[in-house]
């Protein structure tokens, strides 16, 4: 008897879920709505069960997520009984800081990134989820499983420490912080391939279907509500689009598609070959960017 | 393979009956491996090469990787697949790879992870870390140069880790002429070295990375090579270990208790099967019960395997917590508090026997120490050698000391029951990683542990000469009260030092003992011993008891060394301690109500020769301190 790679993917995935319950004080998820995000709270929940998730879920909401990524994680954590904070930094708000005023470095910084520290720091978090994979991203690929983050959320990539088999250390002194990344070693495939064999809800801006866009330096943007200035001549059409990645809508790319079910969505992917990450603007700035930004506190 | 007519049958079928491609997907077998070899190995091409053949490169990554090899300029306009797996930008300026890397890529037949670790000796560490979760490795070898010590050198981490296959890519074949001759030299000559490592299986492939050949297609170059290629043979390898009846061991993660009504064990199954109704055993308790249930989200399991993370609910209300063992009740393993195990050091600080660490072991983090370095392992030449410290990327074979009862099993046997790391108290760094050969017995332990760290070194650290001063003398005639007040002035001295109080001592460690000579004897005998272990571990110890009888003065002035025992005779006349008497033990004596008193119908035997002899009828306490610090001084400080 033994078990297939996607069983042995999702045990892997609860150990480490667990291990970071049993012996962190102060330990949150981070939820960003998106399907690598649903199959991590949905291996949490299959950590604990029967027992309620032991730690509470956190959404750093920039304010300029699409609506329905908002919808789907209140009735999300309420199916769940999740513990779900919400939080907004404030003094971005307070400044009126937004993708199409600030541009999309800092915007992301300062509601995403800043955020996050403002939050870890208020909560006084000693290890949070995320849900990246090292096959998303190269400077992922190098990235430990329980990785080790300053009392400055500083990631020293020359500095990490050795992780062996699956026994990790989660000691760390007072003010510093671990990031926990139990999808580590989950490929995009293997998500959908879980999100289809277990039933994971997602939420339905992956699936095509009828929305209103307008094309911007090459990409699709989701007219999402009304502060989204259109700019002279902009109309916003009715396309058949999906998202291959959530994030803030204005900076987010949907891709034309006619696929409007699980397995519709897996044969496009199969079948199509654009990386992930292509839609989001913030990595294409410049080819180390994403390490750049883990080294100064990006998740 | 990769060749065009099985793509195109993926495709239709991915186009056709995408639910049954899936379905094939999910049965699909995994294998991790890892790739060892130095840059100019042209290992990050070589899995460059596998990614871009197999076709796991997106289009934006191809266009990517287009760019920065011209920009680059290091395969003259080509693509340079290194670039496609070297991540860090450090790394990408310098041309090396400095960490481990995990990429994945998948073909019809296997799932891959693949661990890409630095060859160079500085990067062990990042090897045998690469190596931890390897099922395979893959060696490279230049066919240019043949077998170098790295080879040497990665054949013995791989090993060290348990990795049971090889793979040795002998690569750059196209600079090596495609030589069969060569080929079947570095075969031969791998073959004798690597024949004692404990590899189940080992493959030679001729490759050539940069060319392509034999990666995922054999070509045209080496029509003399009819073994698979390096994609097949990954493909086919056979990993499964003979696990058949493995006994049931499953280390407790984490205890799930959402309400009164439920417990349950969560954690997952390292070795064996188990089902309801199973027999077992909780350890180091011991405590007996059997399966009632294994829940999972999904719903009870009928049974569960080796690999899967599962809760245990039982039917007996035993005491289990994390890191306790659920395991098979006819099949337990081991306990031990001792420990041999080959570490690798992974850290710029040095090992250092005796210092206190923290060892995680099978969810369980406890106190230890590294008691001996028995020898060191040379991984270039495999020698063993004689040191007294590890150093970053050093290999040894040591004893280790832990405070606590561990359950455990041979690296060799069950590797999670066998592996630890090795933990920094102070900056919880991650220092080391350690493989258990096996348990040691007590006894033999005890021989060894005072080999290393002695006594002159703890004394050495507290920069004094250990030293028991024996004050003896009848009851109220001042031993505490001096004893005290010396005790006080060697810590102004920044002495070490500890005081065995007669009284106290009855309170705990001799509360069984009474006061006739047996006792007596039995009493002086607990506190020498007492005294012997403080002085091992290097303090000033100061004893105040009567110690009437002068054979047993003389019997703890024999446990230790010369100069290590100085005898105190507080000689106060009896009538001024009946005088004193501050318990009014002497109105009891006289009354008859006590029996066995000293001075009274029991005898004091007064030293003939002690150290130092302080009449406190003529002196105050303080002053016989003052005696006593002196002499100390003079004798041996």
């Amino acid at each position: 008897m033994s078990i297939n790679h996607l069983e042995k993917l999702e045990a892997e995935s609860i150990h480490i879920i667990r291990e970071v319950a049993a012996t962190c004080s102060n330990p949150v998820m981070l939820y960003s709505i998106g399907k690598d995000s649903s199959v991590m709270m949905h291996l949490a929940l299959k950590a604990f069960y029967p027992s309620k998730l032991p730690f509470p879920v956190m959404h750093v909401d920039t304010t300029w997520k699409f609506r329905e990524m908002i919808e789907f994680r209140d009735r999300f954590s309420q199916e769940n009984d999740l513990d779900l904070i919400v939080h907004i930094n404030q003094d971005g708000v307070d400044q009126g800081i937004g993708p199409f005023s600030h541009g999309s470095v800092v915007h992301t910084d300062i509601m995403k990134t800043q955020g996050l520290k403002q939050a870890l720091d208020k909560y006084g978090f000693d290890a949070a989820f995320g849900g990246a994979r090292r096959d998303e991203e190269k400077s992922r690929a190098k990235e430990r499983i329980f990785s080790f983050r300053s009392n400055q959320h500083r990631w020293d990539p020359k500095n990490q420490r050795p992780e062996l088999w699956n026994i990790y250390n989660s000691r760390i002194q007072k003010g510093e912080s671990i990031r926990v990344f139990p999808l580590s070693n989950w490929t995009e495939l293997d998500i959908w391939q879980y999100i289809h064999l277990e039933n994971i809800p997602i939420v339905p801006l992956y699936f095509a279907k009828e929305r209103p866009v307008v094309e911007r330096d090459g990409m699709m943007v989701m007219v999402d509500d009304g502060r989204m200035p259109l700019k002279l001549g902009e109309v916003p059409m009715m396309k058949k689009v999906r998202f291959r990645t959530l994030g803030c809508y204005p900076l987010t790319g949907a891709v034309q598609s006619e696929a409007g079910t699980l397995t519709e969505i897996i044969q496009e992917m199969l079948l199509t070959k654009t990386s992930e990450r292509e839609g989001r603007a913030i990595d294409k700035d410049s080819n180390a960017s994403m390490e750049q930004k883990k080294q100064e506190g990006y998740f | 393979m990769a060749d065009k007519s099985y793509e195109i049958m993926q495709s239709d079928k991915i186009e056709s009956d995408i639910e049954g491609y899936l379905r094939d997907q999910e049965n699909k077998s995994y294998l991790r491996f890892i790739t060892c070899g130095s840059v100019d190995d042209g290992k990050s091409t070589l899995i460059g090469r596998l990614l871009y053949d197999s076709k796991l490169i997106f289009e934006d990554q191809l266009k990517n990787l287009e760019s920065d090899s011209k920009k680059m300029g290091t395969q003259g306009g080509e693509i340079d697949f290194a670039l496609l797996v070297d991540g860090l930008a450090a790394e990408r300026e310098q041309g090396i790879t400095i960490d481990v890397a995990y990429r994945f890529f998948t073909t019809d037949k296997r799932k891959f992870i693949v661990a890409d670790t630095p060859g160079h000796e500085q990067y062990t560490r990042n090897m045998a870390t690469g190596a931890s979760t390897a099922d395979l490795a893959v060696i490279l070898i230049d066919a240019r140069k043949g077998i170098l010590t790295q080879t040497r050198r990665h054949s013995f981490i791989t090993s060290l880790l348990g990795v049971k296959h090889v793979v040795v890519a002998i690569n750059k074949m196209d600079l090596a002429g495609y030589s069969k001759e060569i080929f079947d030299t570095i075969e031969r000559d791998y073959r004798t070295f690597a024949d004692d490592m404990g590899f189940s299986s080992i493959q030679c492939i001729p490759v050539s990375a940069l060319k392509g050949d034999n990666i995922t297609e054999s070509g045209n170059n080496m029509g003399w090579y009819d073994g698979p290629t390096l994609l097949e043979y990954l493909e086919c390898v056979d990993i499964s270990t003979n696990e058949e009846n493995a006994p049931f061991r499953m280390s407790v993660q984490w205890v799930n208790r959402p309400d009164l009504d439920f417990r349950g064990f969560s954690g997952t199954i390292v070795s064996g099967e188990i089902k309801p109704g199973d027999e077992i055993v909780a350890l180091p308790s011991a405590q007996t019960s059997k399966i009632k249930s294994i829940v999972t989200y999904d719903g009870e399991l009928e049974t569960a395997c080796k690999d899967q993370a599962v809760t245990l609910t039982l039917e007996d209300e035993i005491d289990v917590s994390r890191g306790d063992l659920i395991s098979d009740r006819n099949n337990r393993p081991e306990i031990t508090d001792q420990l041999q195990a080959h570490v690798i050091w992974m850290h710029d600080e040095p090992m250092l026997p005796g210092r206190p660490y923290l060892i995680k072991l099978a969810n369980k983090t406890i106190s230890g120490e590294i008691t001996d370095l028995k020898y060191k392992i040379d991984v270039n030449s495999f020698d063993r050698e004689a040191g007294k410290t590890l150093k970053l990327n050093e290999v040894g074979v040591c004893n280790i000391s832990l405070n606590d009862k561990v359950v455990y099993e041979a690296y060799k046997t069950v590797p999670a029951l066998g592996s630890f790391i090795v933990i920094d108290k102070m900056t919880n760094a991650t220092l080391a990683a350690g493989m258990i050969d096996f348990g040691l017995r007590r006894a033999t332990n005890v021989h060894w542990q005072a080999v290393d760290v002695d006594k002159s070194t703890r004394a050495q650290q507290k920069r004094q000469k250990p030293l028991v001063l024996w004050f003896t003398g009848l009851s109220a005639s001042g031993k505490s009260t001096i004893a005290n007040l010396v005790e006080k002035k060697l810590l102004a001295l920044g002495k070490h030092t500890y005081l065995l109080d007669g009284d106290n001592v009855r309170h705990g460690l001799n509360r069984d003992l009474g006061f006739v000579d047996a006792d007596r004897v039995e009493n002086i005998r607990r506190v020498g011993e007492v005294a012997k272990l403080m002085v091992d571990a290097g303090l000033i110890v100061l004893t105040a008891f009567i110690s009437p009888f002068r054979s047993e003065r003389i019997m703890v002035r024999d446990m230790l060394e010369e100069h290590e025992f100085m005898e105190v005779f507080v000689d106060t006349p009896l009538e001024i301690c009946e005088q004193r008497d501050p318990k009014g033990l002497y109105k009891k004596a006289r009354s008859g109500e006590i029996k066995n008193f000293t001075g009274f119908d029991s005898p004091y035997e007064a030293p003939e020769n002690a150290e130092i002899h302080l009449r406190t009828a003529d002196i105050s306490a303080e002053e016989a301190a003052d005696q006593v610090i002196k002499a100390i001084e003079e004798n041996y400080l």
